[in-house]
């Protein structure tokens, strides 16, 4: 996604006053016949800030006229009413997901709670019934969001089914407890091909694999062997290795040195909050979960509930609208995705219209409406 | 750091004598550095200097370290240690491995505070993160189960997590800090990270006069590169506190200005430069001695003598401060002599 490129277009040709006509006009998209017609998306709204900036996102997509049906799932919850982790996906959701194969998803709860580990979080149960195995995270620069660094403009490719998530636990005895991390070759494999296509696909240059490989050597040293030898098979892209520990300190001094990153699961969960964190925040950075069986599920790429922000108007949308714009580029409405980003990048070009979490004043209906005026 | 328990081990005259392990590279130049300021600064404190290659092993030990360089740390209970290079090739421990078994080393201190006149991105840093050192993700028990197949073993105790939290609320206490941060991923590694926060709890309650709070690794990571003011002591297991020391070192400006502390069961304590030997200014007398230094005040301060930490440290820090003299990587032109003695006159 070359959002940053757009990002640096919009604003000069904004200063020009030539922003939406301009991009119409001179691209044009020759749809299948049936793309554009009526397409039904699953939501889940979730918990937390999850509801409303889900709803956000019904509003663009009825101020934008998008053709989307929407199949509700509001009363899922990652925690059921004594605040436990609820232990498995209802039927219904897994089957509209399998029939609509594209999902807008808000957050959901992950409660600590030590019972129980061979169920997990619905986060994760989601992600493994559907083999949803890339997690995919763009966190990159926004012009006018006060962060320390500039120009980052960083994908995190990340593995989302096996590693650390394995859910295998056990206590040997009273007060020793074992963790199984698990990794295999076919999912290595698959996510290592996934980040070198996405690398050709939107002209990245380079992709870098994060391991700890030093010290898990049959683990992670799997993890990296796959790596290489599918780096081999696109040679037009460079490859690097980085230890994880080095990588997090290098992302903190220079995340420009960063392009594409492929990693195993919890590396990749702490890889994507850093880049989020330095790019602005969870409210700014999407993300997107896909499997093998064809189904997306777009959603914040920092899945933060955000608890204290619920219910007081403050939570920022942005993240939640580029991932859904991410989710009208994969139904092949290039048009409206163009429209969509065009309009958050010129309204985020005013810091009196930034949410708190980017440190402005704006509450999200403030925000909102700006975005529904420059649609 | 007080050195409760042992006793800082007395000899002929009654200074304590410590182990001093140069290193390679730019080692010997940055020892030399600090053997300086030690006596400008009057320290009460003998080195005994081992030295040891990568090229030659010790049979006894099954690694580059020598036997009597064990024996010496061991003895005296006290040492630093220069950058090493490391050996290649199978068949030996690994140079940290051993040091960390045979001296039974716990923990892993490191400070890292933002250095007035080295600037980074980051201005008002000044946390403090302590590592579980002997288990967890680094057990080194794996196994492939069928071919493509591999696992690894994670393995927390109740009792190394109850002693890495103890230390943490007793490292809290000793240096006026008000708030330990447990970091876990207790949410997804329900049993293992659950114990080892509920380790962290328990260990709270009996120190109610410090601050406790829990926050998850990814939720730690985004709060730290968006405000690190945020955080004080930071305790976590093996890899989180592999991934989070490194990610604040590079808050402050890197490996070259951080400090490093080990101990271990009965108060033995090693400090280290934990920066690489950098073979290409070797010799040059253009390395920056600052992570050693600083390392060597954390030993002084493990040591209880507080008043000659105080004042290296002053010295130090006043030094850079000041932007007159500073080695290269600081950005500027001095050599270590310069910078040692601009340090020492400081004293």
């Amino acid at each position: 996604m070359m959002l940053s490129r757009l990002g640096r277009i919009c604003s000069s040709l904004s200063r020009q006053g030539l922003v939406s006509r301009a991009l119409l006009s001179t691209s044009t998209y020759v749809h299948r016949p049936g793309e554009g017609s009526v397409k039904r998306v699953t939501l889940l709204p979730g918990d937390g800030i999850g509801p409303e900036v889900t709803q956000c996102v019904e509003r663009v997509v009825d101020v934008m006229k998008v053709p989307i049906v929407w199949e509700k799932f509001n009363s899922i919850s990652g925690a059921d009413a004594d605040g436990h982790p609820v232990e498995a996906l209802p039927e219904e959701l897994l089957a509209s997901l399998r029939r609509n194969k594209v999902c807008i998803k808000g957050t959901l709860f992950a409660p600590l709670y030590k019972e129980n580990t061979n169920t997990q979080s619905l986060n994760v149960l989601l992600r493994k019934e559907l083999d949803l195995y890339v997690n995919l995270v763009h966190a990159f620069s926004i012009p006018e969001v006060q962060t320390r660094h500039e120009d980052i403009d960083i994908v995190i490719v990340r593995e989302n089914t096996e590693g650390e998530y394995s859910g295998l636990e056990h206590e040997v005895v009273p007060g020793v407890v074992e963790s199984l991390k698990v990794i295999t070759e076919k999912n290595s494999r698959r996510i290592a091909e996934y980040a070198f296509e996405y690398a050709l696909m939107n002209n990245r240059k380079k992709v870098t694999a994060v391991h700890k490989a030093n010290i898990m050597k049959l683990g992670d040293g799997q993890f990296l062997s796959v790596c290489r030898e599918t780096a081999a098979k696109f040679p037009t892209i460079e490859f690097e290795e980085m230890i994880v520990d080095a990588t997090c300190m290098r992302l903190v001094s220079n995340p420009q040195d960063f392009d594409v990153m492929v990693t195993p699961n919890l590396y990749g969960n702490l890889i994507a909050n850093l880049a989020a964190g330095l790019a602005g925040g969870a409210g700014i950075v999407p993300g997107v979960n896909l499997g093998s069986e064809g189904i997306a599920v777009f959603e914040q790429g920092a899945r933060h509930v955000a608890r204290s922000l619920q219910g007081k108007n403050l939570a920022n949308p942005t993240a939640m609208l580029l991932s859904s714009a991410m989710l009208f580029r994969h139904l092949q409405w290039p048009s409206m995705a163009d429209r969509l980003e065009t309009a958050i990048m010129k309204v985020l070009q005013d810091p009196a219209l930034h949410t708190t979490d980017i440190d402005g004043s704006a509450t999200t209906s403030m925000y909102m409406d700006a975005i529904v005026k420059e649609l | 750091m007080a050195a409760r328990g042992i006793a800082s081990k007395v000899r002929g005259g009654g200074v304590p004598l410590a182990t001093f392990l140069p290193g390679d590279g730019i080692g010997p130049e940055i020892a030399k550095a600090v053997r300086q300021v030690f006596e400008v600064a009057s320290v009460p404190l003998q080195w005994e200097e081992h030295h040891f290659s990568p090229e030659v092993i010790d049979p006894s030990t099954s690694s580059m370290v020598t036997r009597e360089a064990l024996d010496s740390l061991l003895r005296n209970g006290l040492g630093l240690k220069g950058p090493m290079a490391t050996p290649i090739g199978k068949g030996h421990r690994s140079l940290n491995l051993t040091l960390r078994k045979e001296l039974g080393l716990y923990a892993n201190i490191r400070p890292c505070f933002s250095i007035p006149g080295y600037k980074t991105k980051y201005d008002n840093v000044n946390l403090v993160t302590i590592r579980e050192n002997t288990e967890g993700e680094y057990s080194g028990l794996e196994h492939e189960v069928v071919p493509g197949v591999v696992e690894s073993l994670k393995v927390i105790t109740e009792k190394a997590s109850r002693r890495v939290a103890e230390y943490a609320f007793r490292y809290a206490k000793e240096n006026n800090r008000s708030k330990v941060t447990a970091v876990h991923k207790a949410n997804i590694m329900k049993k293992a990270d659950g114990l080892f926060l509920e380790c962290c709890r328990a260990i709270a309650e009996k120190n109610p006069e410090i601050e406790f709070e829990e926050k998850i690794i990814d939720n730690c990571c985004m709060q730290l590169v968006k405000d690190p003011s945020q955080f004080d002591v930071l305790v976590m297991p093996n890899l989180y506190g592999d991934i989070v020391s490194d990610l604040c070192a590079g808050l402050v400006g890197g490996l070259g200005v951080t400090p490093s502390l080990n101990v271990g069961d009965g108060g033995i304590a090693l400090a280290e430069a934990v920066h690489g030997t950098a073979p290409d200014i070797a010799g040059k007398d253009l390395a920056n001695p600052t992570a050693l230094l600083l390392s060597s005040v954390m030993l002084l301060r493990h040591m209880e003598l507080g008043t000659h930490a105080d004042k290296i440290e002053k010295a130090l820090l006043g030094t850079i401060a000041e932007g007159k003299y500073l080695t290269g990587d600081l950005g500027g032109k001095s050599t270590t002599r310069d910078f040692t003695n601009a340090v020492c006159s400081k004293i």
